[in-house]
């Protein structure tokens, strides 16, 4: 339980860290932005919209640092993030929750399946050295070196078009209304299958190496001879002892590498205009859309924090070392 | 002397293939009687752990097995040889007939099951019809025979001390009731008032139990002490092998003596302690000739060239004990 | 392509899966250094890098026209003229790549040592003076690494107005220097408690000294394989960047082609010769750095390198697999390898009798 709040207490920390640099990045700019922003805008901003400008930039003179990083965080707590330029007078919040379950869907899920079949593919590679799985390996090194929005072009290219099953663009029909009926939903895994595809392929190598690298130097462990030498089944020895054990840097770093992922997994979304955050970021990074931006690096933020803490619990869960004792 | 449960007969182990393989055990002959406490001693890199691997073909990659048979004899039954076992064959032999209590008790046991599903598990393995209540129970009666407090079966390996966890092992290894026992220096790890109580109390269970036991280890003067008879191990080979008490009083191996004196006796006339000038040979070059003539100290022409074979020594006790060495003409071969 | 299997060499035991000691000696190193060379996969992303390098300095020259010039062939397939075919505008796409390459290694270079340099300073720091220090740049790799480093250079980069390559090349530097750091603390961690490390310090050695001359010599290694995976995050990083619309303005950086193709419908027209070679380019690149990083790891942790012959014929002709648990058994007879026969009874034991020793089959 100790382990677990030391945890928190760190995410929380780090979720500090994040909004802190997320208030500092403005202000580091230079130059004048806000009255660019504010001729470019010319009589769409109200002034509710000018004032949280000011704060999220810091421009009012009048004011001190301290004054407005106190102010960002009484924002923050309302969950204020501001109001959108590119789709004005909508707040941030109210966008981004609506691309939320979009990315949380595709990205969350492929990333899960992605680490478990990636997993299981590195513990037969670990395993049986020298069988058909190894002549994956150059294969997956290969696609983990293509970038993945690359990997997307070319899955539009080869198997999207006019006549084809497969979308290329979208998270749904067109004409369709989000709900969950029997019309929209097949419309939807049908327009998330190609981009679930994509970051399937582009990140499953990662997992599939690592973990392989991990069952070859846990194979050394004296605790398999053991297990052999008391004639267990292979299954059991490949799985309850090595795999088990191999499992456990492979949680970890799952947990350190999400931030990577997620990262990469945006840019799916932007090929095949998903309608999650990565596509709403590319928006905002067009429309020079600040409060946007930044209100979607703080959701991903979160999400990635939180996601690490399932991953910490999830290690905690598997290794009784982490474990107090009674 | 008793029937033979184990007999090593000629024995090749190599690490890698073709030219580049290195020869780690040559030509082993070595019987284990029913009930005895074989010895096995020598410096690290002589061939004994690889030996105990080998014979169960346990050694992990790149270690070949390149001749050799392995010939077990059940307590009813016909003889067979264990390197001609099926995987499957190999798996119901294993723990069943030969278990092992390895180097190293920190890393033998799985550090994410607890004691009690890793004492399970070869119940389980071995004794499928065994119903989980009686596995439970016979975990219960082991962890109790090697003197753990059966309460500490939901413990998990790393909350043992070092002492209980290589209790655990031997517990471990008793558990399906084996006929042959290899220990792999089972007790280098732990302090010395731990050594000798554990050996004890393994001595203790192997008269209540009548299995055999191959002990090896590095420390001659515990194989005095502990073992009925002791094989010499030097450069792969064999060097000498003899009852415990004629090994210890007149050794005809200069290496053996080597090794003899390089400890203090317990009991008995002081004497000299001098060890071995120089270091065990590298495998990959091994020198010609009698491997250890580069170190001996009555080294004479014949040993550079040619190796002696080990048999039975013209000493007036020759018939019990042999030896390889130049110094002493052999009347018949071993094996 | 393919990975070349190691060679034979690598099976013997004090290398292979049996060998006890992992890290790279002092005293070995120059020899080791060498190995590093030999083995298959780093040799073979060195070659490619090479490649790439050369073409960094030498592609502006041997382009064949200006990548900005436009002409009467708009998306026009390859052709002699054009070998790589045209853009929407007629500009010639080999020529985009090769004048594409110098700005693409740059940035990922310069990111790669910013960050490598960063991540050395507070990774050796913290591992090496412990306590409070590291505890406090322990939290702030820590908190690096959790972060989403992505949308956080697309933000900080999309906040300058203008952003060159500069701008891009340090901020991604600036945040991708957290795993190095990591891996480098935990390893100081270790080899100050070396003793060659504990006799340097006690025998009076300055701080400065022993981390430069004992410690730094011994992370060589992992430094190296630090700064090869920072280039490969900031290589895809920067290119991401220009195939967004950030940063690179017209140095063609190869994000800034498959910027122009996306947004100039190159799927839609079915013009492959305007995405597939910038993306192949791109995965090249990423392989031969992965290759290197590979082959370093092989180098540092000899387990990992490939099992070398893993299947062997035994003396009655089946194949059997090399593998944990079930060592292969080859010949399977009680024949003796050394021929040696029995000693005749020679009372005196003076002329021993000849025995050669068999070479084994």
């Amino acid at each position: 339980m100790r382990y677990v709040l030391q945890r928190i207490a760190f995410y929380v920390f780090t979720a500090w860290a994040a909004m802190t640099i997320n208030f500092f990045i403005p202000r580091m700019i230079p130059g004048d932005p806000v009255q660019a922003l504010l001729a470019r805008f010319q009589g769409q901003l109200n002034s509710d919209a000018i004032e949280s400008l000011y704060v999220l930039f810091g421009i009012d003179k009048n004011s001190s640092l301290w004054s407005d990083y106190v102010d960002y965080w009484g924002q923050l707590f309302r969950g204020d993030l501001g109001l959108s330029f590119s789709a004005f007078p909508s707040p941030v919040s109210e966008i981004i929750g609506e691309a939320l379950p979009w990315t949380v869907a595709l990205v969350g899920i492929t990333t899960v399946i992605s680490f478990l079949l990636g997993t299981s593919l590195g513990v037969l590679a670990g395993w049986r050295r020298g069988s058909w799985v190894d002549g994956l390996l150059p294969v997956t090194t290969f696609l983990s070196s293509v970038p993945y929005f690359w990997l997307g072009l070319l899955a539009i290219f080869l198997l999207a078009g006019p006549d084809s099953f497969f979308p290329s663009s979208g998270g749904y029909e067109g004409g369709l209304v989000p709900a969950w009926d029997q019309y929209f939903i097949p419309s939807a895994i049908q327009h998330s299958l190609l981009p679930a595809l994509t970051i399937l392929i582009s990140s499953v190598s990662g997992w599939i190496l690592s973990m392989r690298n991990m069952m070859v130097t846990v194979a050394a462990e004296d605790y398999i001879t053991v297990a052999h030498a008391k004639g267990l089944s292979e299954r059991r020895v490949a799985l309850s002892y090595a795999a088990r054990n191999a499992l456990l840097p492979n949680v970890s770093g799952f947990a350190l590498s999400l931030g990577f992922i997620v990262g990469g997994t945006l840019l799916v979304e932007i090929v095949f205009s998903y309608p999650g955050l990565g596509f709403l970021l590319f928006r905002a990074v067009g429309a020079k859309d600040y409060p946007l931006m930044q209100g979607i690096f703080l959701i991903i933020t979160i999400a990635v924090l939180v996601a690490n803490l399932i991953a910490d619990i999830l290690y905690l869960l598997l290794d009784p070392r982490t474990r107090k004792e009674g | 002397m008793s029937e033979p449960v184990l007999e090593i007969r000629n024995l090749n182990v190599d690490y890698g293939l073709g030219e580049q393989a290195v020869h780690a055990v040559r030509d082993v002959n070595l019987t284990l009687h029913r009930g005895e406490v074989l010895g096995l001693a020598g410096e690290s890199g002589s061939g004994k752990s690889t030996l105990a691997y080998g014979l169960t073909r346990l050694l992990a990659p790149p270690g070949v097995i390149t001749g050799g048979e392995v010939v077990y004899h059940p307590e009813q039954g016909e003889a067979y040889d264990v390197l001609a076992l099926s995987d499957r064959g190999l798996r119901e032999f294993r723990w069943a007939e030969t278990a092992i209590v390895f180097q190293g008790a920190m890393n033998s046991l799985n550090p994410v099951h607890k004691i009690s599903t890793q004492l399970g598990d070869v119940l389980a393995a071995h004794e499928p019809t065994m119903s989980a209540h009686s596995r439970q129970a016979r975990c219960r009666e082991m962890l109790k025979l090697v003197g753990i407090s059966p309460d500490r079966m939901d413990a998990y390996p790393h909350q043992l001390s070092g002492g209980m966890r290589q209790r655990v092992m031997i517990g471990m290894a008793l558990i399906l009731q084996p006929q042959v026992v290899i220990m792999d220096e089972p007790t280098t790890a732990l302090d010395v008032v731990m050594q000798r109580q554990i050996l004890g109390q393994l001595i203790e269970l192997r008269e209540r139990l009548g299995f055999s036991v191959i002990f090896i280890t590095h420390d001659l003067s515990l194989l005095v002490e502990f073992s009925n008879r002791i094989a010499i191990m030097y450069g792969g080979r064999i060097v000498e092998e003899a009852p415990a008490a004629s090994l210890y009083r007149d050794s005809l191996h200069p290496y053996s003596a080597g090794l003899l004196s390089s400890f203090p006796a317990l009991r008995g006339p002081r004497r000299e302690l001098t060890g071995i000038p120089g270091s065990p040979p590298d495998l990959k070059g091994m020198p010609s000739g009698c491997s250890f003539h580069p170190r001996c100290p009555k080294v004479f022409e014949p040993c550079a060239g040619n190796i002696p074979v080990l048999g039975r020594p013209t000493t007036p006790d020759g018939a019990s004990r042999s030896v390889a060495c130049w110094l002493h003409p052999v009347v018949e071969s071993v094996g | 392509m393919t990975i070349p299997t190691s060679s034979i060499d690598q099976v013997i035991p004090g290398q292979g899966a049996m060998a006890q000691p992992e890290e790279a000696k002092p005293v070995k190193a120059k020899r080791q250094r060498f190995r590093f060379v030999t083995n298959a996969k780093a040799a073979t992303g060195l070659v490619i890098l090479g490649v790439y390098l050369l073409f960094a300095v030498i592609g502006p020259w041997i382009a064949p026209y200006d990548p900005g010039a436009r002409s009467s062939q708009l998306v026009a397939p390859p052709s002699p003229d054009h070998w790589l075919g045209t853009t929407h505008l007629g500009q010639d796409v080999l020529s985009q790549l090769l004048v594409g390459t110098r700005g693409v290694m740059v940035v990922g270079l310069t990111a790669g040592v910013a960050a490598t340099i960063l991540s050395v300073i507070v990774g050796v720091t913290a591992g090496y003076l412990g306590g409070g220090w590291d505890d406090a740049l322990s939290a702030l790799s820590n908190v690096f690494l959790v972060i989403p480093a992505l949308p956080l250079i697309i933000i900080v980069a999309s906040t300058f107005q203008n952003a060159g390559s500069t701008i891009v090349a340090l901020t991604i530097g600036l945040t991708s220097w957290a795993w190095g750091a990591r891996v480098l603390r935990a390893q100081t961690l270790s080899l100050r408690r070396r003793d060659y490390v504990e006799a340097s310090r006690a025998s009076g050695e300055t701080t400065c000294r022993i981390i430069f001359f004992e410690i730094m010599p011994n992370l060589t290694a992992i430094i190296a394989s630090g700064f090869v995976g920072t280039v490969i995050f900031a290589v895809a990083t920067e290119i991401t960047l220009a195939f967004i619309g950030i940063g690179g303005i017209s140095n063609w950086n190869w994000g800034e082609i498959l910027f122009w193709a996306q947004s100039q419908q190159a799927l839609a027209q079915g013009a492959w010769w305007w995405f597939v070679p910038a993306g192949l380019a791109i995965a090249f690149l990423g392989t031969a750095l992965s290759l290197i990083n590979f082959g370093i790891d092989e180098f540092v942790s000899p387990r990992l390198r490939s099992a070398g012959k893993t299947k062997i014929k035994t003396a009655s002709g089946h194949t059997v697999r090399m593998r944990v648990g079930f060592t292969p058994v080859l010949a399977n007879s009680a024949e003796p390898h050394t021929h040696a026969r029995p000693m005749p009874i020679n009372l005196n034991g003076a002329t021993p009798v000849q025995r050669t020793e068999e070479v084994n089959p």
